[in-house]
């Protein structure tokens, strides 16, 4: 292709692309004259040099478009939106065209006598009566030199052009632009960049052996390098970095397409356009960018009248927002349409056989939501010539988090929804942790690691195993574990044989003394990687691997390290897919709007096991102390009981049934259960799985093991009623009160709905099970506030346990706010406090509190539960 | 670099046979890898390395390596003998390999020693026997009769190519 003709078409396309945006400005604000000129400038350019390069198709519809604008401009015809439509027809014929001569070299075949016309009869409404191109072009070239004579110096330039009908003025134009900026191929850039990137590996290596060095006079010149380094680093990173608005500007002619098509009103909203970010990363997302801004509008904003029924403003917003936040930018697009339709993507799951009904009904509405990252979802009934064509969010997200990075949906139905991208900045140079593994070093991406974990033998960072599996108590939550050795099956002469031996499994987790856990994350689902070392950081380029070994999800590329060995970059998000299901944004119920949506549904975590015939069985997992597994051998008889020892005492054992015995088996596992110094271990079958549930007790029992049947993943679970074995091992475990509300278990009707306001994680989790266990049906707040939603929101409790130190609004004032309104007046009001002095108890009591137990104190506040109770069926008796 | 069969002399001859006809000889790097002799068109051959460090890649298919850092590029390291499903040398005194490039990836061909260069005629070329072993038979672009010994083209696409799937 002719040299001039390619340059023609890259400054074409840009001011094409400028002129889109300009445009949909211009409907709203027809009389700003400042912009009118500079559209108009942009097609004169195009039409002038079309001219010149020959053109001619081109230049016959530019020529005429330019005319119209020119009567805009001077304010002889005022814009309606129809006119407007019609200069984009205009232009669209136009990008038509360039892109033919982009693809073909050459103008395409057509005729453009209909569009033509169409702007001839413009001219006409505006009094100008259509003449020869070479007349109209001297009427207007003869006003504009007179009015623009102060306007940017490009413009003077091109008239003279056409005048003259010489290539010197472009020449000179050309170079007043240069003077501020060039115009560089992108592939030098890249270029450069790999150069950069092989220099800092180099600089890398150089530092390395200094390091390990005596001589010291490279000392300062080796640290100037590292400097003029890192700057050159950060230079050429800025060439290539380019605003998110470039990524946008199409966006408002795409929404405005769509209100025509669709008769919707939409406001678009863009912040932070200059945020700028690597412009191969910019590439990456714009498509998928685009496609949620179309579906924002198509399927998130409703039509007026249906906004209007629902009592909000007939024109609907589309805000797009970017931001910087730590090595990260981040792009929301934020809609205040109806929202994702939860109904409606149960149907469309269970018609997809996504998932069953049952799976279904235990997932939260943010679960749910994350069905629409399916490939072949979309909820859209009718497909429509803006979306709905397949390509669905599935797509979006995989592309998004092929270049490490993330995406998060928040939908609140009726409301609206906001998208949140989160892309890292750069994908040249990362920052990455080398771990080690089986003798092997591997490098993490830092971006995807939360926080490192040392673990020890036995103490608070113990590695816990199930059936074998390893979890890890982080904090409130149970980290699942994979070991990268075993991951990716590397074989050393220490590792331990597969062989179940039963040395091995009599110290469980032996083998994981003082390794590392890598804590995580990918998207929402965190998880936790065991390596054996940890070193320091590194800066790495990563490159690709080798076509051959592409196929292996582990790896996203490698890299030399500064001590010139490659090695090998672990990919997150393949860890994760190999691992779990990175589906479930299980942690992220953070919202407490969403919690206390989610309140009927509050999940229950449960050890499925085996015991005995019939179904299988389940405990609350906060009710096992540990698990464990006992030898036969160590099972010794005390007073015709089993005993073992552990941990320097005698722990009875129980079977689940007098079928489960010790004998012919090596050993059992054994579920063990503690309460302060006292300990007993249920003998049970095997140890089936953990699971989060919702615990629905559906059936009642008549047997005392048991609490009553629930269903969990579809199959009949029996709840243990863990009291009962406590109370057999030991009749002081409980005293009979507690056992008495123990058999009127489960989701029956005179089930008290007990409120606990607590602040500290820790009381919470060890008075819900308490209270869980003692029947109550039991609903947890963290903060006053919290409990005052749910007042607002009409929910209603039996009882009230509050803390009384809490942040914020103490317990406290928080009674006293309750006595204030109406609803939660006659409720039951508890304290809960450490401190117990008869000075705090009148305070309380004065405040509106019925009475004052001491946070540890299980008896009394189990006693003064019942007791409530029963005083309030009195009170309620008395006052029929 | 030292070679124990075919005598310099014939190297000589058959180089100079290749001076003397070039349109119809080809030269070849001549490697050996247990008892046999390969050839691969020296014009493939990007570079000669001795003992590397390499570093293995987990999860990768079993003929290959690992892989190295050669001047600042990633090369690939292939185990030619666990390609042609030979057993691992017994003694490994000393590992050569021979970078190769193909389509736009460098890979380094882990081999036992590397010979010379020779210029081979075109009438001492035959395909392949149809009874070779099927693995051999693909990674063999043809046999050349040499002097005392036959020599066996490695065809390095191929060779490369069935990694994977081996």
């Amino acid at each position: 292709m002719d040299d001039l003709i390619a340059e023609f078409l890259t400054e074409t396309n840009e001011s094409l692309e400028e002129l889109d945006v300009d445009l949909v400005r211009l409907e709203q604000d027809p009389n700003d004259k400042e912009l009118l000129s500079k559209i108009f400038r942009v097609i004169h350019t195009v039409k002038g040099t079309c001219g010149f390069i020959g053109l001619s198709r081109l230049e016959s519809v530019a020529h005429k478009a330019e005319d119209v604008l020119g009567l805009f401009r001077d304010g002889a015809l005022e814009v309606t939106p129809e006119y407007v439509s019609l200069i984009f027809e205009s232009l669209d014929r136009i990008k038509y065209i360039v892109g033919e001569i982009e693809a073909t070299g050459e103008e395409p075949k057509g005729d453009d006598s209909e569009l033509i016309n169409k702007l001839a009869s413009v001219l006409e409404d505006g009094g100008v009566k259509t003449t020869t191109n070479e007349e109209l072009a001297a009427a207007f070239a003869i006003p504009d030199l007179n009015e623009d004579n102060d306007d940017d110096i490009i413009q003077e330039p091109v008239k003279k052009t056409e005048a003259a009908g010489s290539a010197e003025p472009q020449k000179a134009r050309e170079s007043a632009i240069a003077n501020q900026s060039l115009r560089v191929n992108v592939e030098v850039l890249e270029n450069l960049m790999t150069l950069v990137s092989e220099l800092v590996l180099t600089r890398n290596q150089l530092l390395q052996i200094m390091r390990s060095s005596n001589d010291d006079s490279f000392t300062a010149p080796l640290q100037r390098l590292n400097h003029v380094v890192s700057d050159l680093q950060e230079g050429v990173m800025k060439t290539r970095m380019q605003p998110v608005g470039n990524a946008w500007s199409k966006l408002p002619r795409i929404i405005r397409d769509i209100c025509n098509e669709l008769n919707k009103k939409i406001d678009l909203d863009m912040k932070g356009q200059d945020t700028e970010l690597d412009r191969q990363v910019l590439e990456l997302i714009k498509d998928p960018l685009t496609h949620m801004v179309r579906n924002s509008a198509d399927h998130g904003i409703e039509s007026p009248a249906e906004r209007a029924a629902a009592g909000k403003p007939e024109t609907g917003h589309i805000r797009l927002n970017s931001y910087h936040e730590g090595g990260h930018i981040i792009i929301e697009i934020a809609d205040d349409g109806r929202g994702l339709s939860t109904q409606k993507i149960k149907d469309k799951v269970l018609n997809n056989k996504l998932a069953t009904e049952e799976e279904i009904e235990n997932l939260s509405d943010q679960q749910l939501q994350q069905f629409i990252f399916k490939p072949g979802f979309s909820t859209a009934e009718t497909i429509t010539s803006v979306s709905g064509r397949g390509v669905g969010m599935d797509v979006v997200r995989t592309n998004i988090e092929k270049i490490g990075g993330s995406i998060d949906l928040k939908s609140v139905e009726g409301q609206g929804t906001t998208i949140q991208i989160k892309i890292p900045l750069t994908l040249a140079i990362v920052s990455a942790l080398i771990v080690e593994s089986g003798n092997e070093r591997f490098a993490i991406p830092q971006l995807a690691v939360k926080e490192l974990v040392m673990t020890s033998i036995d103490g608070e960072n113990r590695i816990e195993t199930i059936k074998g599996t390893p979890v890890f108590r982080l904090r409130d939550t149970l980290l699942p574990l994979v070991s990268l050795q075993e991951l990716l099956k590397i074989i050393t002469p220490h590792s331990p044989s597969a062989s179940a031996d039963n040395e091995k499994s009599k110290e469980p987790t032996n083998n994981y003394n003082g390794k590392y856990i890598v804590v995580t994350q990918v998207g929402s689902y965190m998880f936790g990687v065991i390596v054996d070392k940890v070193f320091d950081t590194e800066e790495i380029v990563v490159k690709p691997v080798a076509n051959m070994l592409r196929n292996i999800d582990m790896f996203s590329g490698n890299t030399i390290l500064g001590d010139g060995t490659v090695i090998m970059i672990l990919d997150p998000a393949g860890i994760a897919k190999s691992t779990g299901d990175i589906d479930m944004a299980e942690r992220n119920d953070n919202d407490a709007a969403q919690r206390a949506e989610n309140r009927a549904q509050e999940k229950t975590s449960l050890l499925l096991f085996k015991a005995g015939a019939g179904a299988p069985k389940a405990v609350p997992l906060e009710l096992v102390s540990r698990l464990e597994e006992i030898r036969s051998a160590d099972v010794e008889y005390a007073n015709d009981k089993m005993v073992v020892q552990y941990r320097g005492n005698l722990m009875p054992l129980l079977a689940y049934d007098s079928f489960i015995t010790f004998e012919n088996v090596a050993m059992r596992p054994v579920l063990v259960f503690s309460d302060g110094n006292k300990s007993m271990g249920l003998v049970v079958d095997s140890i089936i799985d953990i699971t989060e549930h919702h615990l629905d007790i559906k059936i009642t029992s008549a047997n005392d093991k048991m609490l009553g049947s629930a269903i969990i993943h579809g199959k009949t679970t029996d709840i243990v009623n863990v009291s009962y074995f406590l109370q057999h091992i030991d009749s002081g475990w409980y005293n009979s009160r507690a056992k008495k509300t123990l058999n009127s278990n489960g989701h029956i009707d005179d089930t008290k709905r007990v409120l606990l306001v607590e602040d500290s994680p820790f009381f919470r989790n060890m008075l819900t099970p308490l209270l869980k266990v003692a029947g109550y049906d039991v609903t947890t707040t963290g903060s006053a506030a919290e409990a005052l939603e749910l007042c607002d929101q009409e929910h209603q409790f039996d009882i009230i346990l509050s803390d009384i130190e809490m942040p914020e609004m103490s317990g406290i004032e928080f009674a006293e706010e309750l006595r204030r309104q109406d609803k939660w007046q006659n409720i039951p009001l508890v304290a809960l406090s450490s401190h117990t002095s008869q000075h705090d108890v009148n305070k309380g009591i004065q405040a509106g509190f019925h009475s004052y137990i001491a946070k540890f104190d299980r008896d009394s506040l189990l006693d003064t539960l019942s007791e409530t109770f029963s005083e309030a069926r009195k009170d309620y008796g008395e006052a029929l | 670099m030292s070679i124990m069969t075919p005598t310099p002399a014939n190297d000589i001859q058959d180089t100079l046979n290749g001076l003397l006809s070039s349109e119809l000889s080809t030269d070849y790097l001549t490697i050996h890898i247990a008892d046999q002799i390969f050839g691969i068109p020296v014009l493939q051959v990007q570079d000669v390395l001795g003992e590397q460090k390499v570093t293995k890649i987990p999860l990768a298919p079993p003929a290959v390596a690992g892989a190295l850092n050669l001047r600042g590029r990633i090369v690939t390291a292939i185990d030619v003998r666990c390609r042609l499903g030979l057993p691992p040398a017994e003694t490994r005194t000393q590992n050569m390999s021979v970078v190769v490039e193909h389509d736009g990836e460098l890979y380094s061909l882990i081999i036992d020693r590397v010979g010379d260069v020779i210029g081979l005629n075109n009438d001492a070329y035959e395909s392949n026997p149809a009874t070779l072993d099927p693995v051999w038979r693909e990674i063999s672009a043809g046999i050349y009769r040499l002097d005392k010994k036959l020599l066996v083209v490695l065809d390095v696409p191929m060779l490369l190519n069935g990694v994977s799937g081996s």
